[in-house]
């Protein structure tokens, strides 16, 4: 059983929990993930890690309650245990050697965004970060992303905080206004890293983007995770979860990731950019 | 006198029309009577064949002297002595190519029914035994054993046995490996395997779920940091194969794996759990192992009306064991044979719409002995289904050979180890699919035990 430590509402819909979790705080990093099952009948979901701490044991997930699981989860506080936990899975994102980073986070994705740009700040790069968000009543981590990076950029969707706008936009705009960067991250829906994707493709930036399949197992064992990157079947959970930007086919990933919607009754995809044209 | 009745006591099986719409055992299994009348068949040879047929070398002809005489704990003890996982062997084993393919009585009739009396007498046993597993003596040495599938479960059977410390590693969130994730519950009741896996517990076996070696913990950790004198691998070949053919990343498409997992480790044909599966009308089976055999049985079992096997060779050639091929056809398997997939077509959404395949015949036998399919040209037709699960065979993980230093592997991925299960890395020692690419259980549980011996060979001479 793993215990959780700290329950944290960010936002109305996105809960942030601190899970003890002692082998994998060890050997988490950026970029990684973990697997849960609340209880007996549940199923295995994979979370990306948000934040671990080796010497208190714990691991950080942030998440929006969604499908079954993640609402069982927000419905169990602190103290309370779940039956599974499994990592750290995955390769860790490849921080190294850079200079110049913006890190493009959606919704809660930003989430998943936050401990790269952590990392890179860490690691003395210059960091901008975009992120982005539907509203104001949504804004997540606002406060933690100051921290680690140079300029935070904060866009909403209806204008109501920072600049109204998609993240496509602002990245654009820092871009024409000289700014040289030599990797960017991009983390949110997949219409939102598939559009990023074609932000920076012009200007040959190169362009990271973590996705997040249907898996069961997380160890490469069922195969469920696989997604076309540069005409090439990979497997998210062991070759990724970070790939390419460039070389994704997103379409597909949206397809496989619609499998089980039906059944789940609810909107997976929170990202209004699937309404709206790319420029 | 012996019973010289040519023919085994038939076994009590579920009717293939009831059966096939349910997940409950198909084989019910012996009676006390039936279970003696069989055992009267055994000639008590003196040479023992089948002895020499068994991986793991169970007493054969003296535990069946026992259930001739109704004495079912004390045949449960000499099969135990060789045998951790009776109960699982029993149902699971191709006795037909290992112990009763020796059997004398084969050469002139049927076999003894070695593996339902070893069944017979370990279900007896779960239900009738008084005695709790004996927890042996300490030893004082620690081993650590990677993997709860059939090959770590010997190991560490054997190694309780000789008095280790063992503690299990296991990735997924249940021990037993491809018993749980992969057998189907109306082969193998997933209750037997756990009541096999608690005795193991009894006898000191300690097992920690949730552990994926080589990202959360390495070999070297294991070994330098957390005093284990010699680590075992048993992590079986996980990795699915696909075809490399288009449409495969099709909504539909599963390997065996993933689908097999679902419905019977995560429990997707039974009420009351969350794990979501296509409940599909048409569904092609790629393949003509037991793997692809179970797979097939399962999607009848989950309400599909047709199911296709694909295989390109013919019937003759086909890997799966007669039992399962006999029972999938009383089930109402379709054998699409001498056939081979092209691509996966997919309908305006994505999603499999159909299947493309091509017609084989076959040519000169290649490398493997076998006769080569080949495409008849011109032949392609669309087999209409929605779903398709690719069954084509899986190889070693390479999670744990990435992450140790030293530790190789050949060619196909499978980790090298010599006669004794040692690797290439001093104290590491691994067997079963993790070495041999896919197998059967009993060889990995054959691998584990003798691999046991080894371990203990070491850690006492070092």
């Amino acid at each position: 059983m793993f215990k959780i430590i700290k329950k944290k509402q960010l936002n109305s819909a996105v809960t942030l929990m601190e899970i003890e979790a002692p082998y994998i705080a060890k050997k988490a990093k950026a970029g990684q993930f973990i697997i849960f099952r609340v209880d007996e009948h549940g199923e295995r979901i994979p979370l990306t890690i948000a934040d671990s701490d080796a010497e208190r044991g714990t691991v950080t997930i942030i998440y929006q309650a969604v499908g079954r699981s993640t609402i069982m989860l927000s419905q169990m506080n602190e103290g309370d245990s779940i039956l599974d936990f499994v990592g750290p899975l995955g390769t860790a994102t490849h921080l190294d050697g850079y200079k110049k980073v913006c890190v493009v986070g959606g919704g809660v994705g930003n989430a998943i965004a936050y401990p790269s740009a952590k990392a890179l700040f860490n690691n003395g790069a210059e960091v901008d970060v975009i992120a982005g968000f539907r509203s104001k009543d949504i804004v997540i981590l606002e406060d933690e992303f100051k921290a680690v990076c140079s300029h935070l950029y904060i866009t909403t969707d209806d204008g109501t905080y920072g600049e109204k706008g998609f993240v496509t936009n602002k990245l654009q705009s820092l871009i024409d206004a000289g700014n040289q960067y030599d990797l960017v991250i991009a983390i949110g829906p997949i219409p939102m890293m598939k559009f990023v994707s074609k932000v920076t493709e012009p200007y040959g930036i190169k362009t990271l983007v973590s996705l997040n399949p249907i898996m069961i197992d997380g160890t490469g064992m069922c195969g469920g995770c696989r997604v076309t990157v540069g005409g090439e079947i990979k497997f998210a959970c062991v070759d990724g979860p970070d790939f390419d930007g460039h070389q994704v086919d997103y379409d597909e990933l949206m397809k496989r990731n619609s499998f089980y919607k039906e059944r789940e009754h609810c909107d997976v995809d929170t990202c209004r950019m699937l309404n709206a044209k790319p420029e | 006198m012996p019973n010289m009745a040519p023919k085994k006591v038939p076994m009590p099986e579920q009717d293939p029309n009831i059966r096939n719409k349910n997940f409950k055992e198909v084989a019910e299994g012996y009676t006390p009577e039936m279970a003696i009348e069989e055992a009267k068949r055994c000639l008590n040879c003196k040479h023992k064949p089948c002895v020499n047929g068994c991986p793991v070398n169970v007493r054969i002809p003296e535990f069946i002297a026992q259930v001739a005489e109704g004495n079912f704990a004390d045949a449960y003890k000499i099969i135990t002595s060789t045998n951790a996982l009776p109960a699982v062997c029993g149902r699971v084993c191709p006795q037909e190519h290992q112990c009763e393919g020796k059997c004398v009585r084969g050469i002139k009739g049927e076999p003894v029914a070695i593996g339902r009396l070893e069944r017979f007498v370990a279900d007896w046993y779960i239900e009738n035994g008084t005695e709790k597993a004996e927890k042996p003596k300490s030893n004082g040495h620690k081993v650590a054993v990677i993997g709860a599938g059939p090959a770590g479960l010997s190991c560490a059977g054997s190694l309780a046995q000789k008095g280790f410390d063992v503690t299990i590693f296991e990735a997924f969130h249940t021990a037993g490996g491809v018993l749980v994730y992969g057998i189907p519950e109306f082969r193998l009741p997933k209750s037997i395997v756990a009541k096999e896996i608690d005795k193991l517990k009894d006898m000191g076996v300690k097992i920690m779920t949730n552990m994926v070696m080589g990202k959360v913990l390495s070999i070297d950790e294991l070994m330098d940091d957390m005093g284990f004198e010699a680590v075992f691998i048993g992590s079986g070949a996980g990795l699915p194969s696909f075809m490399g053919i288009e449409g495969e990343a099709l909504v539909g498409v599963y390997s065996a794996n993933e689908y097999l997992t679902r419905i019977n480790l995560m429990k997707a044909y039974k009420e009351g759990y969350d794990t979501p599966i296509d409940r599909c009308k048409n569904i092609a089976v790629v393949g003509g192992g037991n793997v692809a055999m179970d797979a097939a049985r399962c999607a009848k079992r989950m309400g599909a009306e047709n199911v296709y096997i694909v295989y390109r060779r013919s019937m003759e050639e086909l890997p799966a064991r007669a039992e399962e091929v006999h029972h999938a056809k009383e089930e109402g398997i379709i054998f699409k044979l001498l056939t081979n997939p092209v691509r996966i077509l997919p309908d305006e959404n994505g999603r499999v719409r159909a299947m493309e395949c091509i017609e084989m015949k076959l040519g000169e036998p290649d490398a493997s002995g076998r006769r080569r399919p080949v495409e008849i040209a011109g032949s392609n037709f669309e087999l209409p289904v929605d779903s398709v699960v690719m069954s084509i065979g899986t190889s070693p993980n390479p999670l744990l050979r990435t992450t140790t230093p030293g530790l190789e592997a050949n060619k196909r991925g499978c980790l090298v180890a010599d006669d004794k299960m040692h690797t290439t890395r001093e104290g590491v020692f691994a067997g079963g699919d993790a070495v041999t690419g896919a197998a059967t259980v009993i060889l990995a549980m054959g691998a584990g035990k003798t691999a046991a011996d080894s371990i203990e060979e070491y850690i006492l001479n070092k």
